[in-house]
């Protein structure tokens, strides 16, 4: 049994509406093939689990954790770690990851599957997890999955918001079912229109004029919204960082002078 | 030699996405991607935009790199990849991949320095570096005559821009000139058709009490937009060529009689040049005549190993694994700007 925190995300969690959860049967073969995955002992049980590596680099709070996911709904969370690394992904990621994988007390070489936060998020940092992601995958022949990372905070009805910097936030709205209403956005707080409870980042509470309760990307957040591509790799879309702004450069209209006439 | 180490290098100070694959001093791949023309209606290079551009090149031009040289990413004995300096946004993209790259294939990593790289990579066409050297690179984003007694262990700065590098004056006279953008090859072609005696733009940093391996290019652009602007404002066509040749004169002209000095001085009888400036055909002819009078023998990669690439970050890579240097450590980090004095972090 595999030493590291656990915790379990129930059937519910992970039912996203539209989403292909539940993939017709003649879909398993292939998805066994995709992913290697063993199949689970439980009598009745056909399906593969797959084990997931989850990266997230979208806020300052570094997330890598291990899950074991079934196209059954459920996940198991093996072992995860939440590191405040600031501007520091780049240095602690990897870091990160082989903690966890020594904290499940399993190798790099049993991770079947990456899902990986494509943000919005401060760009520098965002672009760290989201090329690791990739280069795992590419060197160890695994899917890759990336998924809004705003999708991954809290769960049911809510508002998600997390630091854009120069006084904006990233938002994105969801409905009881945890599909997503709206979003993922960046506004002034003042200018967002909230409805339901907000999640996130309690900073922004004053401005927004509303409570925000605390919350975070988790493992488990991400590999729920993961799941319909998980259960379909098929569908996984590329790895492009939900970047939500232009990069800041205009491009100078006339050459200055160096004298002035 | 089948039995020397297999390096994978990754090279994203600025903007070329390199991966290159050395084995021993064979160069085997030299696989590049580049935002250049992303940048050009900006007239210098955009962070932020070179950083998008590393994200999207960055495992495409790894398996260019592996199907150039045959091999698979399982064969790669060590990763090596530039912590710096350079834009830090754009460095932290090639850090994080070659990190990943290192981890997933169990492979010890090598954060280097770039410009020590840009020496390294002379190796892979002219065979094991004299030590000591002196190094003069010069590109877009440095200009640095360095001190190498030991390429893995020891390299000194003697000298750098207090200013501009050389490629940004490049890159602002020819933008004064009507010249695309960088400006380093069509100033090199402009200047073919000019005088490079037409117009005497000043020597910086050239005086009896200047700092004797320093540079400073930020008075000789400012001294060419206002020679171009006076034309203009007399209504005076502006002879392109001839500024362009004189200007280049100008550069060619510092740099070469500063490494010059600087060997004489360090009593070292070995030149190497790297960096794109280095790819310009003026500063090559001009270093080439005043090493053959100061008796030093001259080496200058290709023009394609001068610019940015992932094969010399591969290149100095080897050279550590050769020389026994220890890896990184897991949390290594990038520095913009990283001193010289740093081989490997
Ligand atoms: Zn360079």
């Amino acid at each position: 049994m595999p030493a590291g925190r656990r915790h379990q995300v129930g059937v519910g969690d992970l039912a996203v509406p539209g989403d292909r959860g539940h993939v017709a049967v003649d879909h398993r073969a292939e998805r066994a093939t995709l992913f290697r995955g063993q199949l689970p002992s439980g009598p009745g049980l056909t399906w593969a689990v797959v084990l997931v590596l989850a990266l997230d680099t979208a806020t300052p709070t570094l997330v890598a954790g291990l899950a074991r996911w079934s196209p059954d709904g459920a996940a198991e969370v093996l072992a995860d770690r939440a590191t405040p690394s600031g501007n520091r992904h780049a240095e602690l990621l990897t870091v990160a990851v082989t903690e966890v994988l020594r904290d499940a007390g399993l190798a790099l070489g049993d991770v079947e599957a990456v899902v990986t936060g494509l943000g919005p998020g401060p760009f520098t940092g965002l672009r760290v997890g989201v090329v690791t992601a990739a280069a795992i995958g590419d060197a160890r022949g695994l899917p890759v999955v990336g998924v809004c990372s705003l999708d991954a905070v809290g769960s049911g009805a809510r508002t998600v918001v997390t630091d854009a910097r120069r006084k904006e936030v990233y938002w994105a709205a969801y409905a009881a079912d945890g599909s997503r209403t709206g979003g993922p956005g960046v506004a002034r707080p003042e200018e967002l229109a909230v409805a339901g409870p907000v999640v996130g980042d309690a900073r922004f509470a004053e401005r927004l004029g509303v409570e925000v309760a605390p919350a975070e990307v988790t493992t488990a957040g991400l590999v729920r919204a993961a799941a319909p591509q998980l259960a379909d790799p098929s569908s996984a879309g590329p790895l492009v960082p939900l970047y939500l702004r232009r990069p800041d450069a205009v491009p100078p209209t006339s050459f200055k002078p160096v004298t002035t006439a | 030699m089948a039995d020397e180490p297999l390096v994978l290098g990754f090279e994203t100070s600025c903007d070329e996405t390199g991966v290159g694959l050395v084995r021993g001093r064979t160069l085997l791949s030299d696989a590049l991607a580049t935002s250049v023309a992303e940048h050009e209606r900006f007239g210098g290079v955009v962070p932020e935009i070179a950083s998008r551009a590393h994200l999207e090149a960055m495992v495409p031009t790894v398996h260019r790199a592996l199907a150039e040289a045959g091999v698979s990413a399982s064969d790669v004995d060590a990763v090596a990849v530039t912590a710096g300096p350079g834009l830090t946004g754009a460095l932290l993209v090639g850090l994080a991949a070659a990190k990943a790259y290192a981890l997933a294939l169990d492979k010890p990593l090598y954060g280097v320095n770039h410009l020590a790289a840009h020496v390294a990579v002379d190796e892979l066409q002219h065979g094991r570096l004299a030590e000591p050297s002196l190094a003069l690179l010069v590109s877009g984003g440095h200009s640095s005559l360095l001190l190498v007694p030991d390429l893995a262990r020891e390299v000194q700065s003697l000298g750098r821009t207090i200013d501009d590098a050389a490629g940004e004056a490049f890159d602002k006279v020819a933008r004064v000139l009507g010249l695309p953008f960088p400006g380093g090859p069509p100033i090199d072609r402009a200047a073919r058709e000019g005088d490079p005696a037409a117009i005497g733009f000043p020597r910086g940093l050239t005086g009896p009490r200047d700092a004797p391996y320093d540079f400073s290019f930020s008075g000789l652009k400012t001294a060419v937009a206002r020679w171009v602007e006076a034309r203009q404002r007399a209504g005076e066509p502006v002879p392109v060529a001839d500024v362009a040749a004189s200007f280049q004169e100008a550069v060619a002209d510092v740099l070469t009689a500063k490494a010059v000095r600087a060997c004489r001085d360090h009593g070292v009888d070995h030149l190497v040049l790297g960096g794109g400036v280095a790819a310009n055909s003026r500063l090559r002819a001009l270093a080439e005549e005043r090493c053959a009078a100061a008796g030093i023998v001259l080496r200058v990669p290709s023009p394609r190993l001068c610019t940015d690439n992932g094969a010399m970050v591969a290149a100095l890579g080897s050279r550590l694994v050769g020389a026994g240097v220890a890896p990184s450590a897991p949390d290594v980090g990038a520095d913009s700007s990283l001193p010289i004095d740093v081989v490997t972090r």
